[in-house]
């Protein structure tokens, strides 16, 4: 089987973010980048079915800050191959990325086709799309996001999976491989591997540097952003305060006046 | 005269015929036994344990001939001592015997017949059965916790009193029929006057006599051959557990991957379960066992002793389980808190902890963690605490202070105060901290802190197997001190302490290593620079920290601290070496409770400290106890009745106009 | 019908979603700034009689087609752009739910036009679509103005309440053909229900519900007990019903149960907006959570900052002591 896993950094939301001085966009002096979350969740799904199924995964990413340590953490965990498409300033949005991956990965020799293309459902930066959904019309690809369950059957080249819908529930469908997964939740919950392993990954390992082809954003243009806010805290908590016990009664009190107690 | 039993004839042949052929074959068990576990060993990894021989000899005469760690617990420390001296007696006078007994032209009298040598045989023998009968008491009446009353134990206990009883018999039945020098064979002149009112005639004695006598060799022929495969094999291998002792305890095992296989231990790893005689003293000290958490340390070494029999008997461990999954569960590994309690305790110096963080280093590197654990590794490799939150919030607690401390990265200080991510990050104390802050201020103390550069030491990290993300945190700590300026260096954290002092190669370029911040107030009180305004009118207790005292040894400081104070020390029954651990250590801190354990080791440490009476604090040295005390108080409804102080915050108290 | 605004009314085994109205009333309001018509587009397979409650909108465009009786994103995807085509709207307001989840980004990509996810408010100025988007997590919103025609619009739940997008009148309903075929590549076998749970959350009155923050499985029993004492329920987010600690039946959120009960005490539950989505219309929410910063307070009534392990015994103790001087005084 031939797993292809698309991955982005996203803004690391642990640093407070501040506004550049144009109040367009994020001011990058103490901005730190971090692998999109649910991408974590695409990759060990990808290495999950590599265990299961035998098979090659290969990681692609647009260069962005801090990139090259998610790339070879995923080296570590597993990926047999790992991709960092070069020549952008690392400031595409989403929808302008994923042209750049479609394009990208169609123009490398030998990485189409592949069987499953997996990536997160979402990201906390998509403003003017979705990746999966992008990606899969681009490649001419069927495609199905919120995925959470992955199962394949390798001779017919078909996979069977679960997508999930509003109250629990989950849909069961069947799609031909090749496809375009947007992973949700992996089976397992993302592995851990050791720093030894990482920086074992960095010494015996090397990211291929791949350069986009020229109009791979097939004139797709940033989708231009006015302003940038924080967010108007219209509303804010009444907050209680006081002992266990004393919080304990005020609030017995609240629930007593609505008739809850 | 009393006949010989080297030549009298057995079944057409002389008696030292049968000897030989005992012996051959008791030796050959015992020996070919001896060597398989020797061969087993060989295939571990190596380990140099031959340095310092002077010191090392100095361990055996002081643990295994004066059975030091033994007496912690007096009764049968005494005990033992006598049955290990009369043991000592007995088998010099059993090669003596064997000796005579194979080679009768050999004209040496048989030790009986050596009248002092009669008198101490006896002496020793009649106390060692004393001995062993109150061994025999408190194994099988008041056993304690984690003695295990196996058969093993059991048979052990038998052949040793046949061993002893046979030769006393033996002397009785000698006194019976050959009279003469009493007062030399006190013992067996007694047992004769005993037996001849049993009825036992003279001229039956001298037959009585021989009768004991192979029931003696025989017995310890015997348990020579059955030694090596039972758990008296402590015998053999204590004095040389003692000999390879780690003479640095804290000292961690090389860099490995971790072992879970046998050839992945080190010789002196593997030997630690040869070694064990299954007192049960580490389960006795160890604060997650008593908590009920699923971690025996007595229970993993025997664990070690069986993959080490196993290899032996050339049969397969565990019936085909992987050690580390199956047979010693991770949840097991992961309960340690690493306090050391029970590499104190160990009377043959047995090497719980290495073996520990071996395994822990392979469920690690397998990425056999569980999430939160998980978390905190993600987060000490991205920001540099296992908080989550951003290094540049390192310093918030600054705010709260009326001045700023100097910049150690800027500016050149006296002392650097390295605080340790707990002290900078955790709400419940950042006063405290601040505390500390102005204290030393007042003091005049030329100081200052690392701001944002810096990172958690990596002492936790370490001891939970995560060995690759402890080496990048050292090297980015290493490369943030060498650029600071500053002479001196000290730290609030134990953790941090025991670190930097012992895993971190020239930190202070070759300067005096890191002290501890009690030390560093113990001097500024003892020279003045520092002035209890006036004598705190309390009583309090104080809990030595594992990594402050046990560790590295630092015990006085803080208390000379405290009688600068001018409070009332009153010692928890567990203090000093003794101390318990609050559990936080290990790395428990950033891991979630099985769910297994009926209580937390903090809980039954401020139960301890409550118990004493008109102690109205707990004074602590190490942020992380402070916050566990502080958590255990709550759970145990014990709030109203005890406080937790940090030594520091009392400190402020006392100097504060 | 040149440069109207569509919603999309969300339809799904056979019912309408409550975001729909919700999507309606804030297509209405764009429409009128913008003086043109609001159209509700209704997709599926002999679903038209709930194109009846659509009566917000000035009509229903109803397209009905076989392979339009399962969920298959595509599907929707391509009638929606021949709708567009043919009709060519000014803006299409698109549910964002995970029914819905992928079809703006799919039209947008076929149509290659542009696409805004997550919008919280559409307001029209000078003929103009101002465009309010939520970004890391709510930690930021982003002011957009797409250009581009139609501009395709991803809205968030509780983006206006849903009682303002429904009508007592019923709207005409045109139909228009589509031509579709059955995707050749996904094929929906069955939906899979959560394990009947005893309870239904979404119709409790009172409800506890748990995050990360309670720390481990055991203080569960601490919500449990709270709850009895109220006589409410215990629920989720997210995390907690992914490690086990509850069933799928109790998680509330995107992909679980919106609820709307009269208490919502939300513990050690950080706000993430997944979560949010699926509570922020209760009556009453009570946050405890130990960090100040916790989006929770923005969206709860009252907050307590303090540890979940110490606040819920507490506030049983007092639940039950008031029931036990209610009791005697009566």
């Amino acid at each position: 089987m031939k797993i292809i896993v698309l991955l982005k950094m996203v803004p690391d939301v642990v640093e407070e973010l501040e506004l550049a001085a144009d109040g367009k966009a994020l001011d990058t002096e103490f901005l730190r980048m971090i692998a999109n979350e649910l991408d974590n969740h695409a990759l060990e799904e990808a290495l999950l079915l590599k265990e299961k199924y035998s098979g090659t995964v290969t990681v692609v990413a647009l260069d962005a800050p801090e990139v090259d340590d998610a790339l070879f953490t995923a080296l570590a965990k597993g990926a047999d191959q790992a991709l960092k498409i070069t020549d952008g300033d690392g400031t595409l949005g989403t929808r302008a990325g994923a042209y750049r991956l479609a394009q990208t990965i169609s123009s490398i020799p030998g990485l189409l086709p592949a069987d499953l293309i997996l990536t997160g459902a979402q990201a906390i930066d998509d403003l003017d799309g979705l990746t999966a959904p992008l990606v899969s019309h681009l490649l001419r690809l069927p495609q199905l996001g919120i995925v959470t369950k992955v199962s394949v059957d390798t001779t017919a080249g078909v996979a069977t999976v679960l997508r999930e819908f509003p109250g629990g529930v989950r849909g069961e469908y069947e799609v031909k491989l090749p496809a375009v997964l947007g992973i949700q939740a992996a089976e397992k919950p993302p592995r851990y591997v050791p720093v030894a392993k990482v920086r074992a990954a960095m010494k015996s390992q090397a990211i291929q540097s791949v350069v986009a082809p020229t109009a791979a954003d097939g004139g797709v243009c940033l989708l231009p952003v006015e302003e940038m806010t924080k967010p108007e805290v219209t509303e804010h908590a009444q907050m209680l305060q006081g002992s266990p016990e004393e919080i304990a009664d005020q609030l017995c009190e609240i629930l007593a006046a609505r008739g809850l107690l | 005269m009393l006949p010989d039993p080297a030549t009298l004839p057995y079944f057409g042949m002389p008696g030292y015929f049968h000897l030989w052929l005992l012996t051959f074959i008791s030796f050959f068990v015992f020996g070919g036994r001896v060597l398989r576990h020797v061969r087993v060993l060989a295939q571990a990894r190596p380990e140099r344990r031959w340095d310092h021989i002077g010191k090392r000899i100095g361990l055996v005469v002081t643990n295994v001939l004066g059975q030091r760690r033994l007496l912690d617990e007096p009764l049968i420390g005494a005990a033992h001592l006598v049955i290990f001296w009369s043991f000592v007696a007995y088998a010099t006078t059993f090669f003596w015997n064997l000796l005579r007994g194979l080679i009768p032209a050999l004209t040496i009298p048989y030790p009986d017949d050596v009248r002092w040598v009669a008198f101490c045989v006896q002496a020793l023998g009649a106390l060692g059965v004393i001995a062993l009968a109150v061994a025999a008491v408190r194994r099988y009446l008041f056993t304690p916790v984690s003695l295990e009353r196996s058969w093993d134990a059991a048979i052990i206990l038998c052949l040793i009193a046949i061993v002893l009883l046979s030769s006393l018999a033996g002397a009785g039945f000698r006194a019976l029929a050959a009279t003469g020098e009493e007062s030399w064979r006190p013992v067996g002149s007694f047992l004769a006057a005993i037996f001849g009112s049993l009825g036992v005639i003279p001229s039956q004695a001298p037959n009585l006599y021989l009768w004991t006598w192979w029931i003696h060799m025989v017995t310890v022929l015997g348990f020579l051959a059955y030694l090596p495969y039972s758990k008296h094999l402590h015998l053999l291998a204590s004095p040389f557990s003692v000999f390879f002792a780690s003479l640095e305890p804290s000292k961690m095992p090389a860099a490995s991957e971790g072992a879970s296989r046998l050839e992945e231990f080190t010789w002196r790893e593997l030997f630690s379960g040869l070694a064990c005689a299954e007192c049960g003293r580490c389960d006795r000290a160890c604060p997650s066992f008593a908590c009920g958490e699923p971690l025996s340390p007595k229970q993993f070494i025997h664990r070690v002793k069986e993959l080490v029999l196993a290899s032996s008997e050339s049969r397969a461990a565990g019936n085909g389980k992987k050690f580390l999954g199956d047979v010693v569960r991770p949840e097991d590994i992961w309960a340690c808190t690493t306090c050391a309690a029970c590499m104190e305790r160990c009377p043959v110096f047995n090497e719980h902890i290495p073996l520990v963080i071996e395994m822990r280093r392979k469920l690690v590197s397998e990425g056999d963690v569980q999430p939160r654990l998980q978390e905190a590794f993600t987060n000490l490799t991205r920001y540099g605490n296992s908080f989550g939150q951003s290094e540049r919030k390192r310093a918030v607690w600054t705010q709260g202070l009326d001045f700023r401390p100097k910049d150690a990265r800027k500016e050149p200080v006296q002392w650097l105060w390295y605080l340790g991510e707990y002290a900078c990050y955790h709400p419940a104390l950042l006063e405290v901290t601040r505390s500390l802050a102005r204290t030393l201020r007042r003091a005049e103390v030329d100081y200052g802190i690392l701001y944002e550069a810096e990172r958690n030491s990596g002492n936790d990290v370490r001891r939970v197997g995560e060995e690759g993300l402890f080496e990048l945190l050292r090297q980015k700590n290493t490369a943030t001190l060498q650029q600071a300026h500053f002479n001196n260096l000290f730290t609030t954290d134990p953790h941090v302490y025991n670190t930097f002092r012992n895993e971190y190669p020239d930190l202070n370029h070759g300067r005096h290593p890191v002290s501890h911040y009690t030390e560093l107030l113990a001097t500024l009180f003892e020279r003045g620079e520092l002035r209890a305004a006036r004598k705190l009118p309390y009583r309090v207790t104080y809990h030595d920290p594992c990594y402050l005292g046990r560790y590295n040894g630092v015990y006085d400081p803080p208390r000379a601290v405290l009688k600068a104070l001018g409070v009332e020390l009153r010692e928890m029954p567990r203090s000093r070496r003794q101390s318990f651990c609050c559990g936080g250590g290990g790395g428990r801190v950033w891991m979630e409770e099985t769910g297994e354990a009926h209580s937390r080791p903090s809980e039954s440490r401020v139960r301890e400290a409550a118990s004493l009476e008109g102690v109205q604090y707990l004074v602590v040295a190490c942020p992380k106890d402070y916050v566990m005390f502080t958590d255990a108080l709550k759970t145990t409804g014990l709030e109203g009745k005890l406080l937790v102080k940090d030594i520091d915050e009392l400190a402020e108290e006392a100097v504060a106009a | 019908m040149a440069g109207n605004v569509w919603v999309l009314a969300e339809q799904w085994r056979g019912q309408l979603s409550d975001i729909t109205y919700e999507v309606l009333a804030l297509g209405k309001e764009v429409a009128t700034a913008l003086g043109v018509d609001l159209h509700a587009v209704l997709l599926g397979h002999e679903v038209r009689d709930l194109a009846r409650s659509l009566g917000k909108a000035n009509s229903v465009l109803y397209l009905d087609h076989a392979s339009l009786a399962t969920s298959v994103p595509e599907t929707f995807a391509h009638a929606l752009t021949s709708a567009i085509r043919a009709k060519s709207p000014h803006a299409v307001l698109i549910p964002l739910t995970n029914v819905s989840w992928e079809l703006g980004a799919l039209m947008a990509a076929e149509l290659e036009v542009d696409y805004v996810n997550a919008c919280k408010d559409v307001r029209a100025v000078d003929g103009k679509l101002q465009v309010r988007s939520v970004l890391y997590g709510g930690k930021m919103e982003a002011m957009v103005n797409p250009a581009q025609s139609p501009a395709i619009l991803g809205i968030l739940p509780g983006v206006r309440p849903a009682d303002q997008g429904r009508a007592e009148t019923t709207p005409p309903v045109e139909e228009l053909r589509v031509d579709l075929a059955e995707s050749s590549s996904i094929r929906w076998k069955r939906y899979l229900e959560p394990e009947a749970g005893d309870i239904d959350i979404s119709k409790q009155e009172v409800l506890v519900s748990v995050g990360r923050g309670i720390q481990s499985r055991d203080n569960v029993a601490l919500a449990e007990d709270l709850a009895g004492a109220l006589g409410g329920a215990v629920c989720g987010s997210r995390p907690v019903i992914d490690q086990g600690w509850l069933p799928l039946s109790r998680q509330v959120g995107k992909s679980g149960v919106v609820v709307k009960p009269k208490l919502y005490l939300a513990a050690g539950i950080s706000g993430a907006p997944e979560h949010v989505e699926g509570m922020k219309n209760s009556d009453l929410v009570v946050a405890v959570n130990s960090d100040p910063q916790a989006p929770i307070f923005n969206v709860a009534h009252y907050g307590i900052t303090a540890d979940v392990v110490d606040v819920l015994p507490a506030l049983t103790e007092a639940v039950h002591s008031r029931k036990e001087v209610k009791k005697h005084a009566a």
